[in-house]
């Protein structure tokens, strides 16, 4: 009876162990933690955009057009007399909005096609990665561009154009972890107690799939967010009045060189600051749940 | 009275690059209703093959070729799959050789068990619950209420191993195959987990079969034995006879390969390796480790001849020995 209870309660410091060892090689890395405050302040001010705005970033001002920073318009204003930090706080929430609905569309959509794959295995196998091919035989972003010009680039469209192009990357990834877990002795033990196969492959194999896929959902947000932004700066995307910071980049270029440095200078860092913060932040993760780190305190 | 489980002239292969594998080659066997049979074999022997073809779980590249495997009357090898579902884990079900990675790590443990009286009693989730911590109170588990709610891998092995048992004795099935149990386990929880096993057959009236390579856990269990070799039955006996009169010279060089310390005699391994199961000769394939072999061993497969009323090998050595002697 002691052998038991004692070798739970490691069970239980090991796990705790863990969660501090991963909570001290995070905090380690400053890097990585300023990644993660600003992905929070980001969603944070995009959440809070109607309380933090100091303007409404649609209300075209005549008398303000094209001020440069000051106290009033801390960022400068655009050709409209909009004020810019409004503009960015707003825009935010339209991009990650739109890269967190694609990113979860297209990781549904993976989930669903590998775990499939790989644990069928076969003819579904064989069609479903055909499939994906055929979407990876186009350059992602110009995949994307047909997508919106064809389809129209309602907001929706655009979520619809990532999430396609997004979807190879989470299916390849998927059936390979399926590959890998279906053979574990959980598999067979959850055949063997008569599941219906949906509910092996989705309810208990799917899950031991997860790790990482998580790294790679963090990867594959800041490249939606780059790719909201590209495709609306060249007015594929997210249309105006709505602000969105690609399309924000996108009418600053033209003032550039008659000194109007603002009103393309912030929006872009903003697009920069997300993107790498994403990265930086997918990449810790990608360090703190790799299995052959696991072991190393 | 028709014994539970009937396996006759079971061939299981698996298609590989270099050619086609015989991992099971004929095999005959027979469990009675509340028996314990051993199936005892090196690695490699097939063993664990033959029980996952009870539950018809050979996954491509493997598949089962022919044979019958009749339970409770019914040829499970005809039985649709939506119906062979209702076998498994209901009336027939498994204790795998490494608990900690035969539970799911991201469920807690008593959700597992739970999940199958919603399964196959179409329990609801408090009733399944119930059940659940009277199972895990059965095998032995202190505090089922607080273990039903950890993980795997916050459990000792032995534990796990518990609630394994707990898991395949919860839906009081008819048939219990348990691969290498206690091989994963140190010796005295070993101990422990054989003793639930033989405590729990009896009462819940369960059969048991016991994979294993290890003599001295069928000494300590069993009712009856079956050795495997290379994929083919070559003997089966009970269990006193099997340990006295071993009569197939691989039963004998298993025997003499147990460890003693109460006698001077030394422990000889069995010579020789399991032989490649790729493009396997057609007679005995003990014949290369044979120190008994016949001319006829390499070509013509030994058919099974019964030495007593519960003891029957396939040799034909054995066989010509007998002839030889009748009387004896």
């Amino acid at each position: 009876m002691s052998t038991l209870a004692s070798g739970s309660a490691e069970g239980v410091a090991g796990r705790r162990g863990r969660a501090a060892v991963a909570w001290r090689r995070l905090s380690r890395n400053s890097l990585s933690l300023a990644a993660l405050a600003a992905i929070l302040l980001i969603i944070v001010l995009a959440l809070a955009a109607p309380l933090v705005a100091p303007w409404d970033p649609d209300a075209p001002s005549a008398e303000d057009v094209l001020q440069a920073p000051g106290w009033h318009h801390w960022l400068g204003t655009d050709i409209y007399g909009r004020d810019q930090l409004s503009r960015i706080v707003w825009a935010a929430r339209v991009d990650l909005l739109v890269a967190l609905a694609a990113t979860a569309m297209a990781l549904t959509a993976g989930c669903v096609l590998g775990a499939l794959a790989g644990y069928r295995g076969g003819l579904v196998d064989q069609a479903v990665m055909r499939a994906v091919d055929t979407i990876m035989a186009f350059p992602a972003f110009i995949l994307a561009m047909g997508i919106t010009a064809a389809a129209g680039n309602a907001t929706a469209n655009v979520v619809l154009a990532i999430a396609i192009t997004h979807v190879p990357i989470y299916t390849r990834l998927i059936r390979s972890e399926m590959l890998r877990v279906r053979e574990m002795e959980y598999a067979e033990a959850a055949r063997t107690v008569g599941n219906p196969q949906r509910r092996i492959i989705f309810y208990h194999l799917l899950p031991n799939c997860f790790p990482p896929v998580i790294v790679q959902a963090t990867l594959a947000m800041g490249f939606a967010i780059l790719t909201v932004a590209a495709l609306s700066f060249i007015g594929l995307g997210i249309q105006p009045p709505q602000s969105e910071w690609g399309a924000m980049t996108a009418e600053g270029a033209s003032y550039i060189v008659s000194g109007e440095w603002w009103i393309f200078l912030f929006p872009g860092l903003a697009i920069m600051v997300t993107v790498l913060a994403f990265n930086l932040v997918g990449d810790t993760l990608r360090d703190l749940l790799d299995p052959r780190m696991r072991g190393v305190v | 009275m028709t014994p539970l489980l009937e396996i006759r002239g079971l061939d299981v292969e698996f298609a590989t690059d270099e050619g086609v594998v015989s991992a099971v080659d004929g095999i005959d066997l027979g469990v009675g209703r509340g028996e314990v049979l051993g199936l005892v074999g090196e690695s490699g022997s097939g063993k664990s093959v033959t029980a996952l073809a009870v539950f018809r779980l050979i996954r491509p590249p493997g598949r089962i070729v022919r044979g019958t495997i009749r339970f409770e009357g019914r040829d499970l090898l005809l039985l649709p799959e939506d119906e062979m579902r209702r076998v498994r884990g209901a009336q027939i079900s498994m204790v795998f050789q490494s608990p900690r990675t035969a539970l799911n790590p991201l469920l807690p443990v008593g959700r597992q068990i739970a999940r199958l009286y919603a399964l196959h009693q179409g329990c609801a989730p408090a009733e399944a619950r119930r059940r659940t911590l009277e199972m895990l109170g059965l095998v032995g588990i202190p505090e089922p209420e607080r273990r039903a709610r950890q993980y795997a891998h916050q459990l000792s092995g032995g534990t796990c191993q518990r609630v394994m048992i707990a898991m395949a004795l919860a839906t009081s099935p008819r048939l219990l195959i348990a691969d290498e149990p206690t091989t994963g386990l140190d010796v005295s929880i070993a101990a422990q987990i054989l003793d639930l096993l033989r405590d729990l057959g009896p009462r819940t009236g369960a059969s048991i079969v016991l994979i294993t390579h290890d003599l001295a856990v069928v000494a300590g269990l069993c009712d009856r034995v079956a050795v495997m070799h290379a994929g083919q039955l070559v003997e089966c006996a009970d269990v006193r006879t099997l340990f006295r009169e071993p009569a197939h010279p691989y039963t004998r060089a298993l025997v003499r390969s147990i460890p003693r310390v109460d006698r001077e005699a030394t422990m000889e391994p069995v010579p020789g390796a399991v032989p490649s199961l790729l493009a396997a000769p057609p007679g005995c394939r003990y014949a290369e480790r044979c120190p008994e072999v016949l001319d006829t061993c390499r070509r013509t497969r030994p058919a099974p001849i019964a030495l007593g009323p519960r003891h029957e090998v396939a040799c034909h050595a054995v066989e010509a020995a007998r002839a030889a002697a009748p009387r004896r």
